[in-house]
């Protein structure tokens, strides 16, 4: 039995947990003011909010797109729709903003973005409007062309201003953001018997950002073995020089990580160009990597961190490699069926060591890259001590550069030995033209953010003038 | 002193905007759409025992169908039956202008995503899995992707259209300069986020009713109808509103509303059938691809003297509407400039791709595209800028367009002069300049775009709309009308007209769902027409009505009609407050047995146009403005961002200026999503390759320009614009083109070695290609 809270609604069903929320919320309840625009995470017309409890007793809300998303996730949350957000006869605060904006004009993808915004209301996040955007980053309009929930965004900010830090939901329900009931979800959530459903299934789901996009219709049916409220697999923790992060958490977790962001300053800028925030709230690293796309974000961004994974079976008996040798040939990849990623460690970047990630798509955000990249490169006393480098979209498997890294080993960091080593990466990939770009597209493209690493990490030293000829 | 002057201009005009939209009218759906209680078809509670339906398609573009094995389909627990052209008992025919697109395919198969039959169950899922199961087996025969191949081998969908004014073989003599040039302009996804949908349900007597998100319930109900071999007042279509459509809905909303009514015609049982979006990406047309060749001959003046175009219209497998917007291309083929000798052609080449279809502004941008491509082309090599051609050739008030109108009320120097001291052009130019001398790995942009709009539909005998207007005995009112809302807010006009007429509060309005049975023989909501057909109609009812109350108010006053008005729901006399009520008025008209329904019929006067001639008065009138495109593009990576849009606009005389704004603001997006990430990928054999939002992106929030300002134009408007209020819909969408222009002029100042392209979209990888060739 999967036991949740919809809106203001105690929800018990049997229904398969492999089944979509969306289309929980849609046909199996009538709330039918969550829309459905693209059935992959692409659109965000089925945002809805994940309201968890912590250790404290305290709930923090998310929002995720649920045409993605297995029922069996919704287990012990709070669920809201754009009709939970509703007050009884008048406009939220959100909603208010959207209309003296004019920020809706068909409709379609409005819910969306209500759901969004109100969420920014609900989080813990700073109360900018760079944060508000980023929470509408998975939500799609093809009408407005934006501005005008720009100006609504800029509105909600500003009610937002003088909001009550240490009692947020009380202010938050006195100023209409949100219908007075969210006040006993807390308690309501605690009482909810929530002992934990059969995590039985025909498949490993985590947060189904990836198998719901490319197989669905073998899911939907069924229930399935869901492992994202694993705390075996959950947290991130920092020993000394060592990170280890389990295979479970989100990208959004890393995202809000204060130490990580100290050790990685543009983190968040880095992860801003990985899908949406709706995908990062569900994504888990240990699903990039076993998605083994060649172009995968996150598995790119950890390969340069030369990281090593630790394998589970079913029997507990563990097993480490490091992630450049995981993957074989096109998606294939060391892993039994029994067996899962349980984490990721890597070394922290030092002061003498520096870390960047490049990716450029056709959009800049909530797309994938034509070309991806991460670079790890310490230096000491001008000299090159130790390089990593990752490329994504460019070879058959998420691609770290043995050779370039090992040929930077040792050299000085000057023009010339990064021209060399350009030399050495072309000989290590060999992109296929596809729809994300032609091959020679993707070479070039691969030169110019091998550039832009150097550019990035030492702009003191290195401007584009020092690597290309012409004008 | 100038720049001061010109600041404080801004300045104001914003405030001006800032205030005009305080006060506008908001649009009326807002309530509902906010709080998720607005209905779209799939939101519709359907009736018990309702079967899902799912289209089986072609997976080829061209071939013979041998056969095809439904059984372990319909074995499959859960599919109630499949239907195929054999099943229709009417004509299996859907084309629109030209008939030559079946519902279904019999025996041959015309492009990629052609539907073959479709497939009825109890689940959506069911029906998806019984498609998997279906066997076909087909001879594939060779496929055309592209329009010049297509002309090579004389597959045409109709016969070539030439618009033509004075010599150009003469004028091209005269000539300083001339310049030849090929242009490519690529399709475009509609991506209206609510996909393509149907339900129909069965009614008595054999009438099936069908809820449709479609700009065209008329064209559904005809098509209905004449498939199932009924009359047409066995169909009746209703739409409450659309998730979008932008042209997309006009014709191809028809084909699975006629499906779902197939469907139901044989089970006698209500059927949905909404697509999901991989079928629709794949089976739905989009914005035509047109492959162009230019020839362009100025003066040393910079007028330009002669202009010849060719444009190659890629099609897809039928006419769908492809020969109304091949015209429009041909109408706007010179955009907002006079030439004087104008040669220019049309070919709608017939491919195997999915039929292209309607998308905002009708063929009219793919034409704008080409001039101001060969201006450009013309700037670089004369080595002067591009805005200094535009400016030199910008329509004057009497010139002649290509297809013979004379431009009246012409406001393209207007806007034009508007744009460059109001936003301080030269300052912007300086800026850019100065920038660009200064910074080594980012390069600025910046472009001109003014644009020329006739409105109307190029086809004069469908400028025609009608109004049912019921006062209720209790005040309230009801309008019907032949418009569909998608989003343009033609609902909130049409009750500001009703509103504004009677003098009464909005909330006494209603406007009702456009339904077949209160309003008929409609043309779709399309060539931004919409808000002045069935506004003129409106207008025209309501103001009968009112004369009927004013008598009715003379009466039981005993004072003279003429004395009497309507003002904030009181009757007035010589301007003075009664104490008549409207409430009360209509209580009295009901007593007196005078009627409270009116039913006006508008069709627009003065438009014409002779085909056998190609020569007219085909637009009521035209809209006008000018765009200012300045964009950053990061040398490194290849990528670039839009720093600032600026516009002015002419709305004519707004009645809702928050909605126009809206609409220009989403138009002037889309267009440039068009000339920048929007891709259309099809391979060799006529497969879509950009088959789902992961792999055709349209703009989000961080990709539209970081700064845009939309001006009114202060104009006299048209008295064929409904209350002077001009058409929004399409025209800004053509400011989008600026953008190519603008991106190409940074990629210029980067590398002095690029050779210009016209190839659009300007994707980051064209971009990054094109700074680093040599």
């Amino acid at each position: 039995m999967i036991q949740f809270i919809l809106n203001n609604k105690i929800i018990k069903t049997t229904a398969n947990s492999g089944m979509t929320l969306l289309d929980f919320v849609r046909y199996e309840q009538r709330l039918t003011g969550t829309k459905i625009g693209c059935r992959e995470g692409d659109c965000g017309a089925c945002t809805l909010l994940v309201g968890t409890l912590d250790e404290n007793e305290d709930i923090a809300y998310h929002s995720i797109t649920s045409c993605i998303s297995p029922l069996g996730n919704a287990h012990g949350k709070h669920i809201v729709t754009v009709e939970g957000t509703n007050l009884k006869d008048k406009l939220t605060t959100v909603q208010n903003a959207m209309k003296d904006n004019y920020a809706t004009q068909c409709g379609f993808c409005t819910p969306g973005f209500v759901v969004s915004l109100t969420g920014f209301a609900l989080s813990n996040s700073e109360k900018k409007y760079d944060t508000a955007l980023d929470t509408i980053s998975g939500n799609i309009c093809r009408c407005t062309g934006y501005k005008s929930i720009e100006r609504a965004a800029h509105q909600v900010c500003e009610k937002l201003e003088f909001s009550n830090t240490k009692m947020p939901f009380t202010w938050l329900v006195k100023n209409n953001f949100i219908p007075d009931y969210f006040m006993d979800i807390p308690k309501q959530l605690k009482q909810l018997h929530t002992e934990n459903p059969s995590k039985k299934g025909i498949k490993i789901v985590s947060g189904g950002t990836d198998l719901y996009v490319q197989k669905a219709d073998d899911l939907i049916e069924h229930n399935v073995h869901l492992i994202s409220d694993n705390n075996a697999l959950k947290g991130i923790s920092i020993k000394g020089n060592i990170c280890t992060i389990g295979a479970g958490t989100t990208v959004s977790e890393l995202w809000n990580h204060t130490e990580l962001n100290t050790y990685f300053p543009k983190l968040k800028t880095h992860l801003k160009l990985v899908s949406s925030e709706q995908i990062r709230n569900m994504a888990s690293f240990g699903g990039n990597f076993v998605n083994a796309s060649p172009i995968g974000d996150m598995t790119i961004f950890f390969l340069a961190l030369n990281s090593d994974i630790t394998i589970l079976n079913s029997n507990g008996n563990e097993r480490t490699l490091a992630l450049k040798h995981f993957y074989k040939s096109y998606k294939t990849f060391d892993l039994q069926e029994d067996e899962l990623i349980k984490t990721i460690r890597f070394k922290l970047p030092t002061r003498a060591s520096h870390f960047n990630f490049e990716k450029v798509s056709k959009r800049t955000h909530l797309d994938i890259a034509s070309v991806n990249s991460a670079a790890h490169i310490s230096v000491e006393n001008g000299t090159i001590s130790e390089a990593h480098f990752a490329f994504g979209g460019v070879y058959e498997i998420p691609r770290y550069l043995h050779k370039t890294s090992e040929f930077l080993n040792g050299k000085s960091l000057t023009p010339t030995s990064i021209l060399q080593a350009q030399d050495v990466m072309q000989d290590e990939i060999s992109p296929i033209s596809d729809v994300r770009g032609s091959s020679d597209y993707k070479r070039l493209l691969a030169r110019q953010l091998f550039f832009a690493h150097f550019m990035e990490l030492f702009p003191s030293q290195f401007t584009l003038n020092d690597f290309i000829q012409h004008a | 002193m100038h720049k001061n002057k010109s600041h404080s201009d801004l300045d104001i005009k914003k405030s001006q905007v800032k205030a005009s939209l305080k006060q506008s009218v908001k649009n009326i759906d807002s309530y509902t759409h906010l709080r998720g209680e607005s209905l779209y078809v799939d939101d519709v509670n359907v009736r018990e025992g309702t079967f899902l339906a799912v289209v089986f398609d072609a997976p080829i573009a061209h071939g013979k169908i041998k056969s095809i094995d439904y059984s372990e389909a319909e074995a499959l627990a859960g599919v109630e039956r499949i239907f195929t052209y054999k099943d229709i008992p009417g004509d299996n025919q859907i084309g629109g202008i030209i008939q030559d697109e079946p519902l279904f395919a019999e025996q041959d198969i015309h492009f990629w995503g052609q539907p073959i039959a479709l497939i009825v169950a109890k689940t959506e899922l069911i029906a998806r899995q019984a498609r998997r199961l279906i066997k076909i087996d087909f001879e594939e025969l060779p496929v055309i992707t592209m329009a010049k191949d297509a002309k090579d081998k004389g597959s045409f969908i109709n016969a070539a259209r030439s618009f033509n004014l004075g010599n150009t073989d003469r004028a091209f003599a005269n000539c300083d300069y001339i310049f030849e040039g090929e242009t490519f302009s690529n399709g475009q996804e509609q991506l209206y986020i609510e996909a393509q949908g149907s339900y129909a349900e069965p009614l008595e007597n054999g009438t099936i009713k069908i809820i449709s998100s479609t700009q065209g319930p008329t064209a559904v109900q005809k098509t209905a109808a004449s498939v199932l071999g009924l009359p047409m007042h066995k169909i009746e279509v209703d739409v409450t509103r659309l998730g979008g459509g932008f042209g997309g809905k006009e014709d191809q909303a028809t084909p699975w509303a006629v499906m779902a009514a197939l469907a139901t015609y044989h089970l006698k049982q209500s059927v949905k059938l909404v697509l999901n979006r991989h079928d629709d990406l794949r089976m739905t047309g989009k914005r035509h691809p047109y492959e162009s060749t230019y020839k362009i001959g100025l003066s040393k003046d910079l007028k330009i003297l002669a202009y010849e175009v060719e444009f190659l219209q890629n099609s897809g497998a039928a006419a769908d509407l492809s020969p109304a917007i091949a015209e429009r291309t041909l109408f706007h083929a010179t955009n907002s400039y006079f030439v004087k000798n104008v040669k220019s052609t049309v070919y709608s080449c017939k491919t195997h791709l999915p039929p292209n279809t309607a998308f905002r502004g009708f063929g009219g941008p793919q034409g704008m595209f080409v001039i101001e491509s060969a201006i450009a082309k013309a700037a670089s090599e004369i080595g002067v800028s591009a805005r200094k051609i535009q400016e030199a050739n910008l329509l004057q008030e009497n010139d002649e367009f290509s297809y013979g109108q004379i431009a009246k009320q012409v406001e393209a120097q207007n806007s034009w002069n508007a744009a460059k001291t109001i936003f301080n052009l030269k300052e912007l130019e300086r800026d850019v300049e100065d920038f660009n001398k200064n910074n080594k790995a980012f390069k600025k942009g910046l472009a001109l775009m003014p644009i020329t709009f006739g409105i109307s539909f190029t086809n004069t005998q469908m400028n025609h709309a009608r109004a049912l207007v019921h006062i209720y005995q209790d005040g309230s009112v009801g309008v019907s009308t032949a418009a569909v809302e998608m989003g343009q807010g033609v609902n909130t006009k049409m009750l500001q007209i009703a509103a504004q007429v009677f003098s009464i509060d909005k909330t006494k309005v209603k406007i009702e769902t456009t339904n077949t049975t209160r309003v008929a023989n409609t043309s779709p909501s399309a060539a931004s027409s919409t808000a002045d057909l069935n506004g003129k109609a409106t207008l025209k009812a309501c103001e009968l009505l009112l004369e009927r109350l004013k008598e009715v108010a003379s009466e039981d006053l005993k004072v003279s009609k003429e004395t009497i008005t309507l003002k904030e729901e009181y009757v007035y006399v010589d301007a003075k407050k009664t104490a008549l009520t409207w409430t009360a008025l209509i209580f009295k008209a009901m007593a007196k047995r005078v009627a409270l329904t009116e039913n006006a019929h508008y069709a627009t006067p003065e438009i014409h146009f002779d085909k056998t001639k190609e020569k007219g008065h085909p637009f009521a009138y035209h809209v006008y403005g000018t765009a200012i495109v300045i964009t950053t593009v990061d040398c490194t990576r290849g990528t670039y961002e839009f720093d600032t849009v600026k516009v002015v606009h002419d709305y004519g005389k707004s009645m809702s200026e928050g909605i126009d704004l809206g609409q220009a603001e989403g138009g002037l997006a889309q267009g440039i999503g068009w000339m920048t990430m929007e891709e259309i990928a099809y391979n060799d054999k006529g497969k879509l390759l950009s088959n789902a939002l992961s792999t055709y992106k349209v703009p989000d929030v961080f990709s539209v320009p970081k700064n845009v300002e939309i001006l009114p134009l202060e104009t006299e408007s048209s008295e064929l614009a409904i209350l002077k209020s001009k058409a929004v819909g399409e025209p800004p969408l053509m400011y989008g083109i600026g953008a190519y222009f603008a991106i190409q002029n940074a990629i210029k100042a980067f590398n002095p070695n690029y050779k210009l392209k016209f190839h659009a979209p300007m994707t980051p990888e064209k971009v990054l290609m094109s700074l680093y060739e040599s």
